[in-house]
C-alpha cells in the first residue's frame, strides 16, 4: 500500500478536473476532445487497476482511507474508502466511461458531451467510495446533473420527457434519503454528543430503538429502491435508458443502476442491520417480482433498446434477491453480478447503438438476417447476449448462480421463483437475436456494415472480461468475500437473524 | 414661564462609529444626489455607478471593523444610542449581505440605466438609501426604530419599482407595491401598539425580560405577533402575504426586482428572526406552529405556482416566495441552527438571485420586455457562457450538490430535523423536487430546445424564437458581467469551501438581553 500517494481522492478529483480543462478547450477540435477526455479516463483506469492490485485481499475493512476535515461545524470531512465491495465497481467504472467517451459517434458538440461525460464518472466514483454521508449524498444528487443534460443534450425524440422523469424521480427519493441521513446524524449526536456523518462511527456506535431504525431504513431504501429500480418504482427506466444516447445508456445501465444497489450494501445493510432483516422479505418479493415482469415484459417489446433496458429490470432483481438473501454465496454473487452486468449490459447497448447508427431503427421488426451480412458482429453480439442469460463459462453465470444457491439456503421459495427468469431471459433474448440475426436479409438489412475496427476494439476489451469473468472468477471473489464476511457478521451481531452454516461457506475462500 | 425653568431636551448619546455602514451609505447617496445635479452625461453615469460601489465597499469595510471590534474586543456585542441600536454580529452580517447586494445592484443597473436612456444618479442614491434603511431595520433593538427602517426601506423602493416612468407596466407596478406595502406597514404599525400594550415597551430587551419575568394571558399579545408577522411576512413575501410579489417582480426594472428580491428580503427577514428570537423568544410555543404553517405555505404555493408560470421573472418571484419559506424553516425550528441555516440561506440567496436577475435583464435586452420563457431558447448556442451561469444560479437555487443553494437548504432542513420537526423537513425537500421541475424547464429551454418545442412552453416561438435571438444578440455590459462573476464565483466557492461563511453565520449570534 502506497501511503505518500492519495489515490481515492486522485480517483474522483481527476475526472474532474479533466471535465474543466475539456470546458475550457475550443469547441471545434472534435478529435482532440475525444482525445482529451479518452486520455483522462484512461488515466482514472489505470490509477483503478493500480488500486485493485495494491488491494490486500485478506483485509475486510476499509483500506486507501484518507480523510480530512470539511466542514468542522457540521462534523463533515472529506473520507474515502475502499472494501471488496466498492473496489470492483470502482474498476468498472474505470473500464467503461473511456469506451463510452470514444466509442459511440458524438453528432454534435463533443466538448459538452465529453465534459459531462469526466464529471459523471467523477460522481459515480466519489458515490462508490465516500465513508461520509455528506459526502456520499453530494455525490449522489451530482451525478444527476450530468446525466440529465447528457439525456436532455444528446438523447432521442422523447428525450426531454425521459430526461426530466428520471431527474425527478430519482430527487424524490433523495429527498426522502436526505432526511433520513440528518435524523439518522442528530440522533447520533443526542445519544453521544458527537455530531459526525462518518458512516463507520454510525454504524459501530448506534443505538437506534427498532421502529426508529425501521423508519430510517425505508428512507434510505427509497431512495435506493428508485435508483436501482426495483418494482414498482422502475418506470423511470425503460424511458430514460431507451432515449438516452448509447454513451449515457451504457453508463445509466452499467454504472449508476448499480449505484442502488451498492447504497442497499453499504448503507442499508450496514447502517439499519436489523431492519434490514426485518423488512427483507418486502425486498424480496419485490425482487422476485421484477425478475418476473422484466423478463415478461422484455419478452413483448418491439424496440431492441427498450428490451434490454427492461431486461436491466430482471437483472437488477437477482442482485436484490442476493443482498436481501443474507447470506455469504448471496451477497458475494450479488456483487459480481452488479460488475457482471455493467459488463454485459453495457455491451449489449454499445451493440443497439451500433445498429441503429446503421440501420436507423431499432424496431426488432425491421431488422433481420443480419447474422449473413455481418457475421463478426452477431458472433459478438451472441457472446454477450449468452453472459446476459448467464451461460456457465460467461461471467453471468456465475453471478446468477451464487445468487441463487446463497438465497436457496436463506430463502427458498423466493429463490425457486427466481430461477424461474433464468429461463425467462433465455426467451427473450434469444427470441430477439433470433429475430434480428437469422432469416435471410432484405432491404436495407442486405447491406448492413461489419464491424468496424474501431467498434471492435471497443467490444473487445468488454468480450475478454465477459469471457475471463466466467472461466476464473476467483481472484474477484476472493477480494469480495473478507468484505461480504465482515457485512454479514456485522448483521448478525445487530440482529437476531443467523444464517444457516451450510449458507456461510462463500465462493471466494 | 421664565425660560431657565424649562428642562433641557435630553438627548442621548450618539456613538457614531457603530453606525459607520449606515452613515457611508447615506453620506454617499446625498453626496451622489448633489453631484447629479452639476452634470448629467455618459461619464458622470458611469462615474456615479463606480461610486456607488466603492460606497459599497467602504461600508463593507466599516462593518468589518465593527466585526472585529463585535467577536474579538473586550467589548463585544453592545448595545448604543439609548438601546435604540443593538451591535451584535447577526446586525453585521446583514449588513454585510445588503452592502454586497448594493455592489451588485449598482454593477447591474449600469448597463440597463444607459439602454433604457435613464441616466441620472437618483437610481443608484435611491437604492443606497433603501439600503441603509435595510441596515438600520437588522440593527434595530426597538420596534419604533424597525418601522422607521423599515419605511426608509420601503419607500425609496417604491419609487424605485417605478423608475422606468414610460413603461405602463413599471407604474402599475410601483402603485401595486406601494399600496400594498403601506397596508402592510400598517399592521406592522399595530403591531407595535398591540405589543406595547400588553409589555408596556417596544425596545425588545425589555420586552424580552418582562415575557421572562411575567405571564402575559389574552390575546393581545398574540395579537401583536399576527400583526407584526403580517406586516413583515409582505416584506418577505410569504404566503399568504405574497399575491403582490408576481406583479412587482415583474414589473419592476429588472435591476431593481433582483436588488428587491436579495435587500429587501434580507431586511424583513432581519427584522423578523431578530423580534421572534430575541424578544419574543420565551413565547415560541405560540408562534412556531403560525411560523410553520407560513412556511409550509409559502414553500409548497410558491414551488407549485411557478411550475406553471411562462414567464422568468414571474417564475423568479414564484420561486423567491418559496425561498421565504425555507428561510422560515430556521424560525419554526427556533434553534441556534436554525437561526443560522437562516442566515446562511439569506447571504446564499442574495448572491444568487442578484446573479440570476442580472442575466434576466441582459437576456430581456432593450426594453426590459423579453422575459418569457421563449426569449431564453437556444441560448446556449448564443451566448454559452451566460447560460452556463444561468444554469448554475437556477441548478444552485434547485439545491444541486457543491453549490452554496444545497448547503442553505442543508442547513435549515438539519436545523429542523435537530428541532425534530420531520414532516416540515419532508415537505420541505419535496417542494424542493417540484421546485427543481421549473428550474430545469428554463435549463430545458437554454440547452435542449433548439429544434425541438418542450411540453409547456408555448409553440409559438417555435421557428421565430431561434431567429429572433440570433437577430439581436444578447449584449453583455461589462459592469454586468463582472456582477454576474462575482455572484457565480460565491456560489461556486461558497460551496465548495462553506466553513468561513458557516462560521460567519454561526458567530453572528444575535445579541440576547
Amino acid at each position: 500500500m502506497s501511503d505518500s500517494l492519495p489515490i481515492l481522492t486522485l480517483l474522483v478529483v481527476i475526472p474532474a478536473l479533466g471535465a474543466a480543462i475539456v470546458a475550457c478547450l475550443p469547441g471545434g477540435n472534435e478529435r482532440l476532445l475525444k482525445m482529451v477526455g479518452a486520455t483522462v479516463a484512461t488515466v482514472v483506469l489505470a490509477l483503478s487497476v493500480a488500486l485493485m492490485f495494491d488491494f490486500d485481499a485478506d483485509l475486510a475493512g476499509f483500506q486507501f482511507v484518507s480523510e480530512h476535515v470539511w466542514v468542522r461545524s457540521f462534523g463533515i470531512s472529506w473520507k474515502l474508502g475502499v472494501d471488496g465491495i466498492s473496489l470492483f465497481l470502482v474498476v468498472l467504472t474505470g473500464v467503461l466511461f473511456p469506451l463510452a467517451i470514444v466509442g459511440p459517434a458524438v453528432h454534435k458538440d463533443v466538448k459538452g458531451y465529453v465534459a459531462w461525460m469526466l464529471l459523471l464518472e467523477s460522481g459515480c466514483i466519489g458515490v462508490f467510495l465516500a465513508l461520509d454521508l455528506f459526502q456520499f449524498f453530494l455525490f449522489w444528487e451530482l451525478v444527476l446533473v450530468p446525466m440529465y443534460f447528457l439525456i436532455g443534450g444528446w438523447g432521442y425524440d422523447r428525450r426531454i420527457y425521459a430526461t426530466l422523469k428520471f431527474f425527478l424521480y430519482t430527487m424524490v427519493g433523495s429527498a426522502l434519503m436526505l432526511v433520513g441521513i440528518l435524523t439518522l446524524v442528530f440522533l447520533h449526536e443526542r445519544a453521544t454528543g458527537v455530531l459526525t456523518f462518518d458512516v463507520i462511527t454510525l454504524a459501530e456506535e448506534q443505538s437506534l430503538a427498532s421502529s426508529t431504525a425501521r423508519w430510517l431504513f425505508l428512507a434510505f431504501a427509497a431512495s435506493f429502491a428508485i435508483k436501482v429500480p426495483i418494482f414498482p418504482v422502475h418506470t423511470w427506466l425503460p424511458d430514460a435508458h431507451t432515449e438516452a444516447p448509447t454513451g449515457g445508456s451504457v453508463i445509466l445501465a452499467g454504472v449508476m443502476l448499480k449505484l442502488g444497489t451498492y447504497g442497499f450494501l453499504r448503507f442499508g445493510l450496514y447502517l439499519f442491520p436489523e431492519a434490514a432483516v426485518d423488512l427483507a422479505p418486502v425486498f424480496l418479493t419485490l425482487g422476485t417480482i421484477g425478475i418476473i415482469y422484466g423478463a415478461i415484459v422484455a419478452a413483448m417489446q418491439r424496440d431492441l433498446k427498450r428490451l434490454v433496458a427492461y431486461s436491466s429490470v430482471a437483472h437488477l432483481g437477482f442482485i436484490v434477491l442476493g443482498t436481501f438473501g443474507l447470506s455469504q454465496q448471496g451477497l458475494e454473487g450479488g456483487v459480481l453480478q452488479m460488475v457482471n452486468h455493467g459488463l454485459s449490459t453495457g455491451a449489449l447497448f454499445f451493440l443497439v447503438g451500433m445498429i441503429y447508427e446503421r440501420r436507423h431503427t431499432r424496431l426488432i421488426a425491421e431488422l433481420g438476417g443480419l447474422q449473413k451480412v455481418a457475421p463478426v458482429f452477431a458472433g459478438v453480439f451472441m457472446v454477450v447476449m449468452l453472459s446476459s442469460i448467464g451461460l456457465p463459462g460467461l461471467n453471468g453465470f456465475v453471478g446468477e448462480f451464487l445468487i441463487l444457491i446463497g438465497s436457496f439456503v436463506t430463502r427458498r421459495w423466493w429463490a425457486v421463483v427466481a430461477t424461474a427468469g433464468v429461463i425467462l431471459a433465455a426467451i427473450y433474448l434469444l427470441w430477439a437475436y433470433q429475430r434480428v440475426f437469422h432469416g435471410v436479409p432484405e432491404g436495407e438489412n442486405a447491406t448492413f456494415p461489419e464491424m468496424t475496427m474501431r467498434e471492435r476494439a471497443v467490444m473487445a476489451p468488454l468480450v475478454v472480461l465477459i469471457v475471463l469473468l466466467g472461466v476464473y472468477p476467483r481472484p474477484v471473489l476472493e477480494r469480495i468475500a473478507p468484505s461480504v464476511r465482515e457485512l454479514v457478521t456485522h448483521v448478525e451481531e445487530h440482529s437476531d437473524y443467523r444464517q444457516p452454516a451450510v449458507a456461510a461457506g462463500g465462493a471466494g475462500r | 414661564m421664565m425660560l431657565g425653568q424649562v428642562e433641557p431636551l435630553v438627548l442621548p448619546k450618539v456613538e457614531w462609529s457603530l453606525l459607520a455602514p449606515e452613515l457611508i451609505l447615506i453620506g454617499g447617496a446625498l453626496l451622489l444626489l448633489v453631484a447629479g445635479t452639476f452634470r448629467r452625461d455618459k461619464a458622470m453615469a458611469a462615474a456615479s455607478c463606480v461610486f456607488t460601489v466603492a460606497v459599497a465597499v467602504a461600508a463593507l469595510v466599516a462593518s468589518w471593523g465593527l466585526w472585529l471590534d463585535v467577536t474579538d474586543g473586550d467589548a463585544g456585542a453592545r448595545l448604543a444610542v439609548a438601546d435604540a441600536v443593538v451591535v451584535d454580529g447577526y446586525g453585521i452580517f446583514f449588513t454585510v449581505a445588503i452592502c454586497c447586494a448594493v455592489a451588485l445592484g449598482a454593477l447591474l443597473a449600469f448597463g440597463y440605466l444607459r439602454q433604457e436612456r435613464l441616466e441620472s444618479p437618483s437610481f443608484l442614491v435611491l437604492m443606497m438609501l433603501s439600503a441603509s434603511g435595510g441596515i438600520l431595520m437588522a440593527k434595530a433593538n426597538d420596534l419604533i426604530l424597525i418601522f422607521l427602517g423599515l419605511e426608509i426601506l420601503s419607500i425609496a423602493l417604491y419609487v424605485l419599482a417605478g423608475y422606468h416612468q414610460r413603461q405602463e407596466r413599471s407604474r402599475e407596478a410601483a402603485i401595486k407595491y406601494f399600496v400594498l406595502g403601506s397596508f402592510s406597514s400598517a399592521f406592522f404599525l399595530y403591531g407595535v401598539a398591540l405589543t406595547y400594550g400588553a409589555t408596556g415597551s417596544t425596545n425588545l430587551g425589555f420586552i424580552a425580560e418582562f415575557l421572562a419575568t411575567q405571564t402575559v394571558t389574552g390575546g393581545v399579545l398574540m395579537g401583536g405577533f399576527a400583526f407584526l408577522l403580517v406586516g413583515l411576512g409582505f416584506k418577505v413575501a410569504a404566503v399568504p402575504f405574497h399575491m403582490w410579489t408576481p406583479d412587482v417582480y415583474q414589473g419592476a426594472p429588472t435591476p431593481v426586482t433582483g436588488f428587491m428580491a436579495a435587500a429587501a428580503k434580507a431586511a424583513g427577514f432581519a427584522a423578523l428572526l431578530r423580534i421572534f428570537f430575541s424578544a419574543f423568544g420565551t413565547e415560541r410555543l405560540d408562534w412556531q406552529p403560525i411560523v410553520w404553517v407560513l412556511a409550509v405555505l409559502s414553500m409548497v404555493v410558491g414551488s407549485v405556482l411557478a411550475v406553471v408560470q411562462t414567464d422568468v421573472k414571474r417564475m423568479l418571484a414564484y420561486s423567491s416566495i418559496s425561498h421565504a419559506g425555507y428561510v422560515l424553516i430556521g424560525l419554526q425550528a427556533a434553534n441556534d441552527r436554525g437561526i443560522a441555516g437562516s442566515l446562511f440561506y439569506l447571504l446564499a440567496y442574495t448572491f444568487l438571485i442578484l446573479g440570476s436577475f442580472a442575466v434576466v435583464a441582459l437576456v430581456a435586452r432593450e426594453g426590459d420586455s423579453r422575459t418569457d420563457l421563449t426569449s431564453f431558447r437556444g441560448l446556449a448556442r448564443d451566448r454559452p457562457g451566460l447560460a452556463f451561469a444561468f444554469a448554475v444560479f437556477l441548478l444552485a437555487q434547485a439545491g444541486a450538490p457543491f453549490t452554496t443553494g444545497f448547503l442553505a437548504k442543508f442547513y435549515v432542513i438539519s436545523a429542523a430535523v435537530e428541532a425534530r420537526s420531520y414532516a416540515i423537513a419532508i415537505i420541505a425537500m419535496l417542494a424542493a423536487v417540484v421546485a427543481t421541475f421549473f428550474y430545469l424547464r428554463i435549463i430545458v429551454v437554454m440547452y435542449m430546445a433548439q429544434d425541438q418545442t418542450m411540453a409547456g412552453v408555448s409553440p409559438e416561438g417555435e421557428g421565430g424564437g431561434v431567429a429572433t435571438a440570433v437577430a439581436t444578440r444578447v449584449q453583455i455590459p461589462v459592469a454586468a458581467g463582472i456582477a454576474i462573476g462575482i455572484a457565480l464565483a460565491f456560489t461556486i466557492v461558497a460551496g465548495l469551501l462553506p466553513q468561513p461563511f458557516i462560521d460567519f453565520a454561526r458567530h453572528a449570534t444575535l445579541l440576547r438581553l
